[in-house]
Formats: C-alpha cells, structure tokens, sequence
C-alpha cells in the first residue's frame, strides 16, 4: 500500500467544483420539484410570466441537473480521483493547475450564459443540446480544457498503469466530445443570409435524419455522463471507503469493452415505430437487451467487492448509499432493457414511465453516488471529521422514500395512459378523449411532486451536513486511510 | 493486450474511440440519403409559419407534444395517417418530442381552427376543462421574429436548396417581398381573430407571436 505521506495532492479545483456541484444541484433540483407540481397544478405556471411556464423550465431543469450538478460532480471527483490514481499531484504542473482553474471559470461562465438562454427562451429545441452555436463553441473550448488535464496528469503520471476509473474517464471525454460535435452541426443563418438574430442557426440534418443523429447523441450523452463517468466513481469510491479491491479484473475488462461496444447501438430505442429503417429499430432494440450484460457486470462487481463484508454495510452510510446506487443502476438497466422491446415501448413510449425510468437511473444511480462521493472527499479536502452520521442516515432514508415515490408513480401513470390511449369500446372507437387520460393522471402528479420535494430535502441536508463539515467538523490530523470518520 | 493499452494511454484512447464510433457509422450513414428525400406534395413552410415554428421552439411546446403518428390503429383513429419519413424532409430541426403530456400536433391543422387555437392559447381550461397546459399569453404582446426566420429561409435555400422560389412552392424573394407577403398571410389569420389588439396591431404591420405560432399549427396536416 502507497504511504499517503509521500505526495501532497493540490485539491483547490476539487474544492471549486464541490461548491458548483451543490449549488447547481440545489437549482437543478428545485427547478424539477417545481415543474412536477406544476404538471398537478398548473396555475403554478403563471408565477413568473413568460420566463415560468413549464415549457421554459424543463430545459433548465434537465440541463442544469446534467450539466450543472452531474459534471460539476464528475469534474469533481477528476480532480480528486485523477491524482491519486496516477500517483502524481497537480502541485507539481503550474500549467495543468492553470488549466484547470480556466477549466472552472469558463464553466462558470457558460453555466451563466446557459441560465440566462434557456429563460430567454433561445433554443434549438434539441433534448440536452438546446444551446446554439455561440454556447456550443464555449462548452467545446470547455472540454478541450478538460481534455488537456485528463491527458496532460496522464502524461506526467508515476504510476504507468491506468487504473480502471481512468478508462472511464477517458471513455466519458471522448465519447461525449465524439456525440455533441456531430449532433450540433449547425449553419449560423445571420452569416449566410445577412439578416436575423446573428446567434440563431439551423440544423445541418432535416427530419428523420436529425432525429437519428439527436438520439444518437441523446441517449448516449447521457449514457457517457450519467453511466460512464459515475462508474468511473465507484471504481475508486466503494473500494476505497471499504478498504476491499476491486472483485473481479476480469469482469471489470468485461463490462468495460462491452459497455463501449454495446452502448451507441441502443440510441435507437428512442425511435420505435417511427419513421427511422426498421433495421435501424430492431438492432436498437435488440443491442439494449445485450446492454444488460455490461451494465449489470459493473454493478455485480461493485456488490461483489463487498463479499464477506457485508456488515460495513451496515455500520457504513456512506456504503450504504454507493451499495444502493449500485442497486438502482442494475434495476434501472434492466428497466430500460425491458421498455426497449418493441411491444412493450409501443405501450410506454410518450408516456410517464419514461421520466420515471430516467429518475430512478438518475435520483438513485447517479445522486446518490455523487453524494457518496462527495462525502468521501470532504474529510481529505477539508481535514475534519464528517459532522453528521444521524443526518447522513435521515437524508439517505428521505432521499429513498423520494425515489421509491417518484418511479412507482410514473409507472402507474405510464401505464394508465398508455393503456387509455389504446382502449376501445365494443365498437371499436377509441373509449377515452385525450383529456380523459390526463385528468386522471393528477393523483400520480401529486405523489411524484411529493417524491421529487423530499429528494430536495435530503439534498439541502446533504449541503448542510457538508458545510457543517467544512465549517465545524473536528479538525483531523492525519487523512483517512479508508473508512470515512463521522461525528 | 489489455494490459498493455493500459500501459499506452494514447493507443487506449483511440481504441475507445474505434469500438464507439462504429455503431454511429453502420446505423447512421447508409440511410441518410435515402431519408431527406420529401414526399410529393411535401412543402417547405413559409416564413410566417417558419416563425412560428421558431415560436413553438421557443416555448419549448415540444417538451409536451409529439409530431410523430405511430402506426397503430389507437393512433391513427386519434391523430389521423401514420408518419412517413419525406413528410419531415424540410423539418430542421426535427419536432417529434419525446413526451405526450399533451395530444399529437403533427396534423393539427387538419382538425383545429384559428379560433380555437386562439382562445386556447389564451386560456387552455376554456376551450379543454382539466387541461393542465399554461396559459400563453405572452405570444399575443411578444413580437414574431419574421426577419430571423427569413434568414433561416434564405439559408436552408443557399446551403441545403430547400426548393423555396421554385415552381409551386413557397416565394422567399427579397427581404421586403417576403416581409410584405408575411404581413398579408398574417392580415388573413387575424380576420379570423376577435382579439382587437391583435387586428390592431397586424393592421400596424407587426405580427404578434400568436399569429405566428397559429399559421404554424394551422400549416401541420
């Protein structure tokens, strides 16, 4: 085992983006609660004119929580994870440290511009590529930087063999550079016709060619952000907080080749039964059954990684929320798995059990391993003890609830409008008008608006218990070696 | 050799890069060609219904509704013929949405009247009790942005020969031409109006959101 002494890591740009991971979730977060209760009650819309109709939120709220709390997060842990991993501290760059605070501030900036955007209502309407050009040159200069730092730690590294969070790092730069170039190739109509708003622009791609390539690039956008990178976390985080190794090299090679492999196969489930080649349908189809194997791979290794330590989980939190994430990751994967066969999507495409097949992945997989990792972090990055186990434990149990609300719901719901949607009368007429099978969708609404506001909870008492930390938590002398200590 | 791509991060990288990019070559590329070409009959939109396309984006109206008819029978009986590929040739971007909140939009026009989509998108309980859709009032203050989508227009003829200008389709011609024939399509969807500012205000030669966004929906056959 590497003495911890021997290198001092230089954390200031984990810490910078430790603060815009809980900013932006609180925004991120909030939005979200919002726009569900506004799906219960829609006066809620009229609250801010224009600028507070759902129709202006939910980009905020989707993008903000991808790009917002989830790369803030994934930002994070890089800079934590990527030093030690490689044995080498970013003290020792002057260059790469430059980077990496231009990384950060720029991000800010484009977080700025983005908010503002979206509320002006300046969007090319594309799912998780809503920013135009101007946007999309300052997020590309963005990733570059973060390129820069992933390659540039790399190459002054001492330990010469990547360890596995590093392939997922590299897998989530390169897949996510690869998706959003080609997905956003666009043609700026100021600078061709001489007239118009000069940020406006139009897709290179037309029809079902652009659906194509959106859900291409939108399914597995969130796939090397929402899978990828927060694999790349518990590869680093579960075995170290449980002081195991990893279980298996091998599964882990596995899941690792198969996941690139499989994955950009399975953007075409988002296009069942539309006008896309029906060949293009079925691999789409058929390639997210397979998915299960690598997706559920990862997860069997991290569960494994805890043979014969199972008690850890159970004095632990913070295992327990990483064992959790696990356990949503697999039941999300299998979900979407299932919504990918045709017969079933012909029922769940367009309804409610999509939103909740992606909180489920989301809320449970993703939160809940951001959170885990953060609370491994703050004891080193700011030496002092964790301040709270009990709100640990409160939130985790709240935060849970909140999920289990929010998905059983939207299954409900989904499948109640699906099946309206397609129900007869004896004569065979449709039985119900379309507003019929929104009217009875209000009660759903209502608990998953309930669901959502006690995840915010559980997250405003994750930001307390971390500022509590960085602000009063007993002072540490020496890092932790594995297990997280908490008051 | 997994061990030693571990070992040469560079080569690791482009590996990775090989093993992803490969779906998107075999899915995507054979069928682009194939994919873009409109069916007969299929028109690009004019500029006042470009803007209002541009209103409908704005709003984000696709974050609820669909323009994708699946072929089923429950869909087909409720939103009229099953999507065909060329009818979308000149659709940049695309508007399928992914969310029914909201009914189907791609043939609207085939079954909602200017009226309708007036007092709707002033008030959407008055025409639908229970909807749970906000009220847009805004689009009937907010000014159309007609010059934006005639640059929008101009480039899609320029880059892509969308076939504006041509033999039985939409005229473009010079800012002012397409300006003044904007004004007139919106003086006939605003004679259908009752709204006085909104008559006033196309009489004055500037055109309200809504109009905009009401020759897009009435456009969606």
């Amino acid at each position: 085992m590497q003495s911890e002494n021997a290198l001092k890591y230089d954390y200031t740009i984990a810490r910078y983006f430790m603060y815009s991971t809980l900013v932006l979730g609180i925004v991120g977060m909030l939005i979200g609660t919002i726009i569900a209760f506004q799906m219960a009650f829609p006066a809620l819309n009229n609250l801010a004119g224009e600028y507070g109709t759902f129709g202006r939120l939910r980009p905020l709220h989707t993008d903000g929580i991808i790009y917002g709390f989830m790369l803030s997060g994934i930002w994070c842990t890089w800079y934590y994870v990527g030093q030690r991993v490689l044995k080498v501290s970013m003290a020792e760059s002057k260059f790469l440290m430059t980077i990496g605070k231009i990384h950060f501030w720029l991000y800010l900036v484009g977080v700025a511009v983005v908010i503002v955007t979206l509320f002006m209502g300046i969007t090319t309407s594309k799912e998780y590529a809503e920013f135009e050009w101007p946007i999309d040159i300052v997020i590309v200069i963005i990733w570059v930087l973060w390129g820069i730092s992933i390659f540039g730690l790399i190459g002054i590294r001492r330990e010469k063999s990547l360890y596995i969070s590093i392939w997922y790092y590299i897998a989530a730069f390169i897949g996510v550079a690869m998706l959003y170039l080609f997905n956003n190739m666009a043609v700026p109509t100021y600078f061709v016709s001489g007239y118009g708003d000069w940020w406006h622009s139009v897709s290179m791609y037309s029809g079902t060619n652009d659906a194509m390539v959106q859900w291409w690039f939108g399914h597995n956008a969130v796939a090397f952000l929402f899978t990828v990178a927060i694999v790349a976390m518990s590869y680093y985080f579960l075995p170290k907080e449980a002081g195991r190794p990893i279980y298996s090299y091998k599964l882990s090679l596995l899941s690792f080749w198969g996941l690139m492999f499989v994955y950009l196969w399975a953007g075409g489930h988002h296009l069942l039964y539309s006008t896309v080649p029906d060949w293009m349908q079925t691999m789409g189809s058929v390639f997210s059954i397979v998915l299960i194997v690598p997706s559920w791979g990862s997860a069997v290794n991290m569960l494994l990684t805890m043979k014969g330590e199972w008690n850890q989980v159970q004095e632990n939190s913070l295992i327990k929320f990483m064992i959790l994430a696990s356990t949503f990751y697999m039941f999300s994967t299998l979900e979407g798995s299932i919504q990918s066969v045709k017969s079933v999507n012909a029922l769940a495409h367009f309804t409610d059990w999509i939103p909740g097949h992606v909180h489920d992945g989301t809320l449970g997989w993703v939160g809940f391993m951001i959170m885990a990792a953060i609370f491994h972090m703050v004891p080193r990055l700011f030496k002092r003890e964790l301040y709270s186990k009990k709100l640990m434990e409160t939130q985790l149990w709240m935060q849970t609830v909140g999920v289990v609300l929010y998905f059983t719901s939207m299954w409900v719901a989904g499948i109640t409008q699906g099946m309206m949607w397609r129900a007869s009368d004896q004569y065979g007429n449709l039985a119900y008008s379309f507003i019929d099978t929104v009217t009875v969708l209000h009660p759903y609404y209502t608990i998953r608006g309930v669901g959502g506001l006690l995840y915010l909870i559980g997250f405003f008492m994750f930001c307390y218990n971390v500022y509590k930390t960085i602000t009063s938590g007993r002072v540490l002398d020496k890092e932790p070696q594995f297990a997280t200590p908490v008051a | 050799m997994f061990n030693w791509l571990e070992k040469n991060p560079f080569f690791f990288a482009v590996a990775i890069f090989i093993v992803i990019a490969f779906a998107g070559v075999i899915e995507i590329i054979p069928d682009f060609a194939k994919q873009s070409r409109p069916v007969v009959g299929t028109k690009p939109y004019t500029v006042l219904e470009l803007a209002g396309r541009h209103v409908y984006i704005k709003d984000s109206c696709n974050a609820c509704h669909s323009q994708l008819i699946r072929p089923f029978k429950a869909e087909t009986d409720r939103y009229g013929s099953y999507s065909l590929s060329g009818e979308y040739a000149y659709d940049r971007p695309f508007l399928w949405g992914s969310k029914r909140t909201g009914p189907d939009l791609l043939r609207v026009g085939n079954y909602r009247t200017t009226d309708w989509h007036e007092n709707h998108m002033w008030e959407p309980q008055s025409v639908v009790p229970g909807s749970i859709m906000p009220a847009y009032k805004h689009m009937f203050t907010n000014e159309a942005k007609v010059e934006t989508a005639y640059a929008e227009a101009v480039t899609v003829k320029k880059v892509f020969k969308t076939p504006y200008d041509a033999p039985g389709m939409p005229k473009l011609g010079t800012w002012e031409e397409a300006k003044k024939a904007a004004l007139e399509e919106a003086k006939l969807i605003a004679a259908d109006m009752k709204n006085e500012k909104i008559k006033q205000a196309v009489a004055n030669g500037t055109i309200p959101e809504v109009v905009a966004i009401i020759a897009y929906m009435n456009s969606l056959k």
